[in-house]
């Protein structure tokens, strides 16, 4: 990979030894990718996740004196003045949270701690060239706004963040965005839920590529398309895909695939929506947890919860938690929703991510939720995986008949 | 009993450095995350290497997956608990995982001259040399 003067002398390390990591990783990727030169990035989102991983290489650049060039948002960790209030969470498991979201403070991230920035406080344009990790972030900004990012990880994109730059491979080229293999979808998409069993099913059957949609008739919301992005990245890597006459990159079907001609066709009927569901599940009858919010809840959601909450009482032996934004938990509360919830005897909470160890209580326990994202990711023992109405009923019922 | 020979293949180097060890292919993705890093083995259900140990193996699999959170995450407690694999050898190769690679230490390398999942088998003694671009490949007998 061709690097200019300045770059050099970042990587010989006279902005100091941060700078310097950072460098080292963006050329081991453009050399392993065949990157001709590094390009300029206007915005990051570095998947932060309170691990040990994580912890590394934040600490690492952050203590050898980097700081973000352009704005850097952050992933959940957890809530840890929540958690530790009800919880009680190990001080040597804690400890790691905090020196995790220290460290994004000290490097100069955008301390958002959640994981759909793309709609809150990090939204790129139509053709702005970002760096953005996260499963659903990396294809939201890709197939829906346009703007170009591959598919990073939350180390790449922090040193992204950090230099200003990436590397120029894979989807910042042109040709390289076009369709690979074309998805009949034949299955009425009724809602989110269904969206998300879609996403789960194609990312299974194809692993890799940039899959085309056609048979959508019906608008995506927000929420939907949130949703299939979650679950393409995370039962497969799909950094794009294209939805003619939806997405943005994809006014026909020929435009969506180019030059290139379909690899293989998949059909999606209802009967391999409702297959999808039902490998996922692995336990029934009565749950001693529900959790929303995997992606973060947007504040639409959080008010349908709300709404569907409005009156009844959560189940004593149900913990009943809602993940969102710390924005749409700002807003919840101004509007009165966050205290419909509570009232139902259930939580809502911002800056928390499901895969963490504040809910290593519930390791035992049988939980149910309408992601398969946090099925899969889960830090409770069985799960029931539905749409959120049949969840709520489930909470107010105690048990999922 | 005549000894096999060792078939010697060109790839390209995404990590460096030297690993060998018995061949455990996976024509499935993997996710680092859903292995248990005390011993190396796969706890993915329903998974083509659910149960087996990818601890000291060179791994030959397909791509990566899942979360850009976990993956990373996956291989670094794997490495620190000494259960990674001994080298890596990748079909389709995407940002996460040169990244894990990277911040774990595990040589990495794809673009091998032959399609892998043809020429390597479970049980093959396959030593990896990234830094010189070569896989040396002895097939069990």
């Amino acid at each position: 990979m061709h690097l200019t003067r300045d770059e050099e002398r970042i990587l010989k390390g006279e902005s100091g030894e941060g700078m310097q990591k950072a460098l080292e990783l963006l050329v081991a990727v453009g050399d392993a990718l065949d990157a001709p030169r590094l390009i300029e990035v206007s915005r990051a989102h570095a998947a932060s996740s309170g691990q040990e991983g994580d912890l590394y290489f934040v600490e690492l650049l952050a203590k050898g004196g980097a700081t973000c060039r352009v704005p850097t948002t952050t992933n959940p960790v957890y809530d840890m003045e929540c958690f530790d209030k009800l919880f009680k969470i190990p001080r040597q498991e804690s400890n790691v949270a905090r020196r995790v979201k220290e460290s994004y403070k000290q490097i100069g991230a955008m301390l958002s701690w959640c994981c759909t920035p793309y709609i809150t406080e990090n939204i790129p344009m139509y053709g702005e060239n970002v760096s953005f990790s996260e499963s659903s972030a990396t294809p939201f900004v890709n197939s829906v706004i346009g703007a170009r990012t591959n598919r990073e990880a939350a180390q790449s994109a922090l040193a992204a963040g950090v230099i200003g730059k990436t590397p120029e491979y894979g989807l910042y080229f042109e040709e390289n965005r076009k369709g690979t293999m074309l998805v009949k979808v034949v299955a009425p998409l009724k809602d989110e839920f269904d969206y998300s069993l879609l996403g789960q099913y194609v990312g299974k059957q194809i692993g890799y590529g940039i899959p085309v949609f056609t048979g959508i008739s019906k608008r995506p919301t927000t929420e939907d398309l949130i949703n299939l992005c979650a679950m393409l990245n995370t039962s497969a890597a799909v950094s794009m895909f294209h939805i003619p006459r939806i997405t943005v990159e994809a006014p026909s079907v020929k435009a969506a695939f180019g030059d290139n001609h379909p690899q293989d066709k998949i059909t999606v009927t209802e009967r391999e929506l409702k297959q999808t569901q039902e490998e996922l599940q692995t336990g029934s009858g009565k749950i001693d947890l529900v959790q929303f919010g995997c992606p973060h809840y947007t504040l639409k959601q959080v008010i349908e919860v709300a709404r569907q909450l409005k009156g009844k009482k959560i189940h004593k032996d149900v913990a009943f938690w809602v993940c969102t934004s710390a924005t749409a938990m700002f807003l919840a509360k101004r509007m009165g929703y966050a205290d419909i919830i509570k009232k139902a005897g259930g939580h809502i909470v911002a800056d928390t991510c499901i895969d963490m160890t504040c809910w290593n209580r519930f390791k035992d326990k049988t939980g149910m939720t309408d992601s398969p994202k946090c099925a899969y990711y889960r830090r409770f023992k069985d799960v029931i995986v539905a749409r959120t109405s049949d969840c709520i009923k489930a909470a107010v019922e105690g048990e999922w008949k | 009993m005549e000894m096999k020979k060792e078939a010697k293949l060109k790839c390209h180097k995404i990590m460096g450095g030297y690993g060998e060890g018995e061949a455990l292919v996976s024509k499935e993705p993997i996710c680092f995350y859903l292995a248990d890093p005390k011993t190396g083995r796969v706890r993915e259900k329903g998974h083509q290497l659910e149960g087996k140990s990818i601890a000291g193996k060179v791994l030959v699999f397909s791509s990566g997956k899942a979360s850009s959170v976990v993956q990373i995450d996956g291989l670094f407690k794997l490495a620190s608990e000494k259960k990674a694999p001994q080298a890596m050898i990748v079909r389709d190769v995407e940002t996460v995982l040169v990244v894990s690679a990277v911040i774990a230490k595990v040589p990495l390398v794809d673009k091998l001259e032959k399609d892998p999942f043809t020429v390597i088998s479970t049980g093959d003694f396959v030593k990896v040399d990234a830094n010189k671009g070569i896989v040396s490949i002895r097939k069990k007998t």
